[in-house]
């Protein structure tokens, strides 16, 4: 039933965003939404919840990773937000508080949806809310990006819901197993008819991996992250591809109980080194630090996928890396989005000597070079570890080995420009005197900052059991 | 309603070389509308027994796909000022030749695939289903390539949706209805959206063409 109230919350704040006028109440509203979210998330770790709608909405261990992510993301970005509407012109506010909300509203239906299509409707429905905050700025640059966004993951979630169809296509009628529905094709897997399922999955790919922002599926994400107010960006790139993970993630557990696991891990490992590669090409040379930061986002999705490939130990890195990704991300990119409102630019360039105009972002942007880099003692080297040794585990040497190569390229490409930008010498751009910060503004990244320290140094029992067992659901095991 | 279905299916065939083939934006749009309504009646036809589910379900498609939509086009159409010209990127004659390729190699693909599970009222509609459903998708990815004005491309796209939306129909009554109004009502959203996109990027650009949309690349 908790999970039914998520929604109605959610919604609920939504519709009454869209409805009141003044900014003030709007913006309790965020407040308040988030805040009751956030608990009722806290409330459902504490046991399982009853399902509600015949067993349509239930929340288990996958679901529950991805949903508390979303939550912890959504209170970092609103109390940004109360800084960031003072900055920044009012413009658009109703839209703004109303979309922010319909994104959380759909983000939880994903999570906690068992059935596919209602996963399809709600990731369909994260494009049509997040469209409008990225054309945040009503300019040229944005509209170009929401139409690439727009057209781009149209087309993605469309391949998307053809597997949904292709899926329902493989279940026999007779075997009493209810259509679509998460449990029963898991349990009745074998049942399934192989070669339609086979369709499916290539679609699946296909049409979350684009949500996702795997290469070479990739191309709208460098220019919708570094077009969109840095808030907007921090929710996509950790939240909303988390969601695109989550409804991959449902898919492979159902391939892979069906046995058909030689099919469809080669596809993703492929996919994950692809992605890495791209990624790597791309990180090096950079010049905007947003785009920086999503061809950063292509290379965790890609580690995603691959670790979801590898299988064994791989599988357990591989959601807990969602996890850490996605709060490192949201913190980078609000941490940036100060960095963007003091200068009005994104450009590396232009942000260099950032040290002593704004100490504390400068501080959370090398502490987010490390953490998104997978430096210890940062959740994401743990996570990054359990993939690569569940790599050498299941005989991919050569993927261990590939990744290994990979991965420090980037950590130079990315090291090269934040140190440039924190330690460089001052451009006319920033202004010489140290600012005040505004706590709002560095509340949120600090707090996400915090979250991915403890992760990597120590993960609390009931979170293990939870990916445990959500590694489980993926064919793989904890290490 | 069964001998229907044939008839109707080779119908939502034509439609799409009409579309491939005419250089007019609103003959484009009316084909559209026309494919919506043939969808819509042919959810109602592929249930045998007729029930409440089919035919609330063939008078939201008829709404959504051949009625609202195309009006909301028609509508950024006129607003944005659009030039009358569908603008391809390749030649009308290139479009058709292709558009029949497409249908030859959704039925060489639809007879490989393996039998349709039946369905629960009854057999389900195999024969021409299947290959018009993929010929349709296949027809949208071609428009949405081959054209370089933005509101082509949403066409393109809706014509790819209708594709899906056919092939869901070898389904019927195993999706349930709340889902296929959610499907419905989520496509409807995001046309609009698109249709809002097309009219700002007209406003702004003086030229609907997603040609101009290139400022954003790497330095």
């Amino acid at each position: 039933m908790l999970a039914l109230l998520l929604l109605l919350l959610s919604a609920g704040g939504a519709a009454l965003a869209f409805a009141l006028t003044k900014p003030g109440p709007r913006l309790l509203v965020l407040g308040v939404v988030s805040v009751a979210h956030l608990s009722i998330v806290g409330v459902l770790w504490r046991g399982p919840s009853a399902s509600a709608l015949n067993g349509w909405l239930a929340v288990d261990s996958l679901g529950l990773v991805i949903l508390t992510l979303v939550s912890v993301l959504f209170a970092a970005v609103v109390t940004y937000a109360v800084g960031f509407l003072r900055e920044e012109s009012p413009r658009g506010g109703r839209w703004f508080a109303g979309c922010l909300l319909g994104f959380l509203a759909a983000t939880t239906l994903v999570c906690v949806s068992q059935h596919l299509a209602l996963l399809w409707v709600g990731m369909e429905t994260t494009t049509l809310t997040i469209a409008p905050l990225v054309y945040h700025r009503h300019d040229r640059r944005s509209l170009e990006a929401v139409w690439k966004y727009l057209m781009l993951s149209s087309l993605g979630i469309a391949f998307a819901l053809l597997a949904v169809f292709l899926v329902a296509t493989a279940q026999p009628v007779s075997s009493g197993s209810r259509p679509l529905m998460f449990h029963d094709l898991l349990t009745n897997a074998r049942q399934l008819d192989r070669q339609w399922l086979r369709a499916a999955y290539v679609f699946a790919l296909t049409g979350f991996g684009t949500k996702m922002g795997l290469a070479p599926l990739h191309s709208w994400k460098p220019d919708t992250y570094g077009e969109a107010p840095s808030l907007v960006s921090a929710l996509m790139s950790g939240a909303l591809t988390s969601c695109a993970f989550l409804g991959l993630a449902r898919f492979t557990a159902i391939v892979f109980a069906a046995g058909l696991d030689d099919f469809a891990r080669p596809l993703l490992i492929a996919f994950g080194l692809v992605s890495l590669v791209v990624a790597t090409a791309f990180i090096i040379g950079q010049s905007d630090l947003k785009r920086l930061l999503a061809y950063s986002s292509v290379e965790h999705m890609g580690l995603l996928v691959l670790g979801l490939g590898i299988g064994g130990a791989g599988a357990f890195g591989s959601i807990l890396h969602v996890l850490n990704n996605g709060v490192a991300k949201g913190m980078l990119f609000l941490t940036t989005g100060n960095m963007v409102l003091a200068t009005g630019s994104s450009a590396a360039a232009d942000l260099r000597g950032l040290l002593r105009a704004r100490p504390v972002s400068a501080a959370l942007l090398l502490v987010g070079l490390f953490a998104v880099t997978g430096s210890p003692p940062f959740g994401l080297f743990v996570s990054e570890f359990a993939i690569v040794s569940g790599a050498v585990r299941e005989h991919h040497v050569w993927v261990a080995v590939a990744l290994l190569t990979l991965l420090s390229v980037i950590f130079v490409g990315i090291g090269g420009m934040l140190l440039g930008v924190v330690f460089g010498a001052r451009t006319a751009g920033v202004d010489e005197n140290p600012e005040r910060e505004s706590a709002w503004l560095v509340a949120g990244p600090l707090a996400l900052a915090a979250i991915v320290l403890v992760l990597g140094v120590y993960i609390p029992g009931p979170l293990r059991l939870t990916l445990a067992d959500a590694a489980r659901l993926l064919g793989g095991s904890a290490p | 309603m069964r001998p229907l279905i044939e008839p109707i299916l080779l119908a939502v065939a034509l439609t799409n070389f009409a579309v491939l083939g005419t250089s007019r934006m609103t003959a484009c749009v009316r084909m559209l509308a026309m494919q919506g309504a043939l969808l819509g009646v042919l959810s109602i036809a592929v249930e045998r027994p007729l029930s409440v589910h089919s035919i609330a379900l063939g008078a939201g498609t008829v709404a959504v796909k051949a009625l609202g939509l195309p009006w909301f086009l028609r509508w950024a159409m006129r607003e944005a000022a659009v030039r009358r010209e569908v603008e391809p990127v390749i030649g009308y004659m290139a479009s058709l030749l292709l558009g029949a390729l497409v249908v030859g190699v959704s039925f060489a693909v639809a007879s490989r695939l393996p039998g349709m599970v039946p369905g629960q009222g009854g057999s389900a509609p195999g024969g021409l289903l299947v290959p018009i459903a993929l010929a349709t998708l296949l027809s949208g990815l071609l428009v949405l390539i081959t054209r370089s004005k933005a509101i082509t491309q949403v066409v393109g796209y809706l014509m790819l949706e209708n594709g899906i939306y056919l092939f869901g129909l070898t389904l019927v009554g195993r999706i349930s209805f709340l889902v296929e109004i959610g499907v419905l009502l989520d496509v409807f959203v995001a046309v609009f959206i698109m249709g809002i996109v097309v009219f700002h990027i007209n406003r702004e650009f003086d030229s609907i063409s997603a040609e101009n949309l290139v400022e954003l690349r790497e330095a």
